[in-house]
């Protein structure tokens, strides 16, 4: 069961491509496709081969698929296509010294803000300063129009917590 | 002579916006009603004269002005008349024209209306505002003007880029526009409360409403573009991860995140610094955006409008805008109160989380977009940074984010109480659960990160459904309560239901679409047939169009299923002469929320000298649910628009809590 479902996946994966370019074997054809989506056309803006008309896509397409043929794995393709073109061609950046910070910051940026939080709850509570005394005869002067109701609120649907 | 006319009310809207700047900032040092009503009034005036502008530039285009050099380089006589007004925000110098019209705008409304805003305050936002609008109108008159004409007038112009020739994408700029700009308002605010020093609850209630509008703008625009994206370029995909479409992603995350910082700050009076911050940066990514778009240092598949010495202006336009408001921060962000006091189980704390998230994505899609450039800088070597690496990055996060929605709305503010809020929650939690496991077992082919977004949608449908069934206590007392408690329910409260609505269909047409759509491709003869999934396409013929300003080849296609026909499809290949290039329009039939999505390709020879056609077809399931999501997110910020807290006299402090 499970090999049947891979093979379907493989066949609806080999069948979008075009026909005159496709891998007779499906399994092939399906790591040509998934590779394709992290290749870059470089005559375009911006585009995978896999989504590209160019003329160098469908070159580059057929290069692939020539060297998947002959049995390399996709670390082989992807070392001969960076020989050629240089990272450039990697739509993932490779995890390298020089990506790092590219890698890890959206981690450390979670974590730098997981400990800002942590201190903020951490801080020490200051106890309320007690009103004045003309702060408190304005408050109860306050208090005494609207027995004791927020005269801001017109009812207690307005209640934002309710 | 209307050209003329045009240049001139561009030139007094600059004039306008630097007299608006002294007399607000003179109103404000002398305290004088007189002078800043003046300011305001300049403002008013500003935007009117840029309006008048404006419809100059259109006039220009609709009559096919070829003396003018941007006319003539943008349009072409035989273009649909839609397309030749859209053509007047389709270049560079109609674009800035069209953000400086959303920025005076944005101006005037902040003049005219805000009448809530404390005199001070109001004067120096005013103020900020029109310096923001001198800055980039002076780069529009001295840079970038629109309405400079040519000494050769050609016959003929040359047209504007096919691909921008599309419904979608002529309203598509004048929304994102004013989501971008609209940002420039709580920008002016901002700096108008950290030149006042005065950051509190009654500043953050003002500042809610200009944000809601620009971060429903945005929404929409991005949405659009996404769609335009998804039929124009004619591969099925709706988004790339392309720099483009980051540099509108960036303003909208930003935005989220302000939004939900603003409301700590408002109902709670904390982070003050951390909402003004975000304020500043919302309006600072929006103009990263302008620059990175039109300044041709990173390449897109939504170029447009390319210039890099024009590009170097706005860097600077940037660099002061934006460094200069963080100067003042930095100067006045010590000085700014804590605020209040929250324990780690509450609302406060849910949506900083939110905010952590928010921010974390916003610099993973930054650093992603701008990754390319540091390092060819620093070491000489040109990397690509693509949708791979978001998708390891971004959507993780995301993922974590949408785990912690549902649980916000549910908390009490400052201390809250957990086990409610997951008793609240069981049957979301319950039915994610079975809808992803249904999803792992049923679906094939199988797919666990797929599965896994499914389940989460179930989990953010539900769980929005249960936090407003909730609030109106239903199925825990009589209906008749309920109902009475659903009239009553602020609008503020089912603007967040309808956004985390919105999020939860956006996920599930997104995971559906990305995980299960089948693609098939075949090169056919009229009567021959191709399969994809359930359906049979059956080209019929393909014949020769004529358009106003292409010709075209179209083809009819029988979509049937089981043999009954469901749909007849007429996908198409444009070639316009104007500027030699070819188009491809996509048919797409909808069924129910899913879209049978056809491509005709390029004509090869077939046997016997007849010609045979390459056609894809694809079955995108349920991708309607990927733009309506954000329709109903964009709905739930005007539904919130229109709560009466927000029209009402603001600065009134109102907590009583149950």
């Amino acid at each position: 069961m499970p090999l049947a479902v891979a093979l379907a996946a493989a066949l609806c994966l080999a069948a979008a491509s075009d026909p005159a370019e496709r891998l007779p074997d499906p399994t092939q054809e399906a790591r040509a496709r998934a590779l394709f989506q992290e290749v870059r056309c470089m005559v375009c803006q911006n585009e995978s081969i896999a989504d590209s008309e160019a003329g160098l896509a469908v070159d580059l397409r057929r290069l692939v698929r020539e060297r998947i043929a002959s049995g390399q794995d996709d670390a082989q393709v992807r070392g001969w296509l960076v020989d050629r073109y240089g990272e450039f061609v990697l739509l993932r950046p490779s995890f390298s010294w020089a990506n790092l910070a590219l890698w890890l910051a959206p981690l450390a940026a979670v974590i730098a803000g997981v400990l800002a939080l942590a201190a903020h709850l951490r801080r020490p509570v200051l106890p309320d300063a007690a009103l004045t005394e003309a702060e408190a005869r304005r408050l109860s002067d306050l208090l005494a129009g609207t027995d004791g109701h927020d005269p801001a609120l017109k009812s207690s649907r307005d209640d934002p917590n309710a | 002579m209307i050209t003329e006319f045009g240049a001139f009310a561009l030139i007094l809207a600059l004039v306008l916006s630097l007299a608006q700047v002294l007399l607000s900032v003179l109103g404000r040092y002398r305290r004088s009603g007189l002078l800043a009503g003046a300011g305001e009034g300049a403002a008013l005036a500003a935007f009117g004269a840029l309006a008048l502008a404006f419809a100059a530039l259109i006039h220009a285009f609709v009559t096919s002005d070829f003396s003018v050099a941007n006319v003539a380089a943008n349009s072409h006589s035989e273009k649909p008349l839609l397309y030749r007004v859209s053509a007047t925000w389709g270049s560079h110098e109609g674009s800035m024209l069209l953000w400086n019209l959303a920025l005076t705008g944005f101006g005037a409304v902040l003049a005219g209306r805000g009448r809530d805003l404390p005199r001070d305050l109001k004067a120096v936002a005013v103020a900020v505002q029109g310096l923001i609008g001198s800055v980039f109108l002076a780069y529009t008159v001295l840079a970038s003007n629109p309405f400079v004409r040519l000494a050769d007038p050609p016959v003929e112009g040359r047209s504007l880029n096919p691909l921008l020739q599309d419904p979608a994408l002529a309203v598509h700029p004048p929304f994102l526009y004013a989501g971008y700009v609209g940002m420039s308002v709580v920008f002016s605010l901002a700096v108008a409360a950290l030149v006042e020093g005065r950051i509190d609850a009654a500043w953050a209630r003002w500042v809610r409403p200009w944000t809601l509008a620009a971060w429903s703008f945005l929404t929409v625009g991005i949405t659009l573009g996404a769609f335009w994206a998804y039929y124009e370029l004619g591969w099925g995909g709706w988004w790339f991860w392309d720099p483009v479409e980051n540099a509108s992603f960036m303003p909208w995350l930003v935005a989220t995140a302000l939004l939900h910082s603003a409301v700590v700050t408002e109902k709670r009076g904390a982070l003050p610094g951390w909402t003004v911050f975000l304020a500043i940066t919302a309006f600072s990514f929006s103009m990263l955006g302008a620059f990175l778009v039109r300044s041709g240092v990173l390449t897109s598949v939504h170029a447009f409008a390319v210039d890099p010495t024009r590009g170097v202006l706005l860097l600077g336009i940037l660099l002061a805008t934006a460094g200069s408001a963080f100067t003042l921060f930095a100067f006045r962000a010590p000085g700014l109160a804590a605020g209040g006091v929250f324990a780690p189980v509450s609302r406060e704390s849910a949506l900083v989380a939110n905010n952590i998230l928010l921010s974390a994505a916003t610099l993973t899609v930054l650093l992603g977009t701008l990754f390319p450039l540091i390092r060819e800088a620093v070491s000489g070597e040109a990397i690509s940074v693509g949708g791979p690496y978001f998708n390891l990055t971004f959507t993780p996060l995301m993922a974590v984010l949408c785990l912690l929605v549902p649980f916000g709305p549910l908390l009490a503010w400052k201390r809250g109480d957990l086990s409610p809020a997951f008793r609240a929650l069981i049957p979301a939690l319950v039915l994610g659960v079975l809808v992803g496991l249904a999803a792992l077992w049923l679906l094939t082919p199988r797919k666990a990160f797929a599965s896994l977004g499914l389940g989460l949608s179930a989990w953010l449908i539900v769980g929005a459904l249960a936090e407003a069934a909730q609030r109106i206590r239903l199925f825990q007392g009589p209906l008749a309560e309920s109902l009475r408690r659903f009239r009553g329910l602020p609008r503020g409260a089912w603007g967040t239901t309808l956004a985390h609505l919105g999020l939860g269909v956006f996920v599930l047409g997104a995971c559906f679409e990305t995980g299960w759509k089948l693609e098939a491709a075949q090169t056919l003869a009229p009567g021959q047939s191709l399969r994809v999934g359930a359906w049979e396409l059956v080209l019929k013929d393909v014949r020769p169009v004529d358009g106003p300003n292409y010709d075209a080849e179209t083809a009819r296609i029988s979509a049937r299923r089981d043999g009954q026909e469901v749909c007849a499809l007429t996908p198409s290949r444009r070639f316009y002469p104007a500027g030699g290039q070819t188009t491809s329009e996509v048919a797409i039939c909808t069924v129910n929320l899913s879209h049978l999505y056809v491509v005709l390709g390029e004509r090869r020879p077939g046997p016997e000298g007849r010609g045979v056609w390459l056609v894809r077809g694809f079955w995108n399931p349920l991708a309607l649910l990927i733009f309506i999501g954000p329709a109903i997110m964009a709905l739930g910020g005007l539904v919130s628009l229109t709560d009466r807290r927000l029209r009402l006299a603001a600065g009134r402090r109102r907590e009583i809590r149950p």
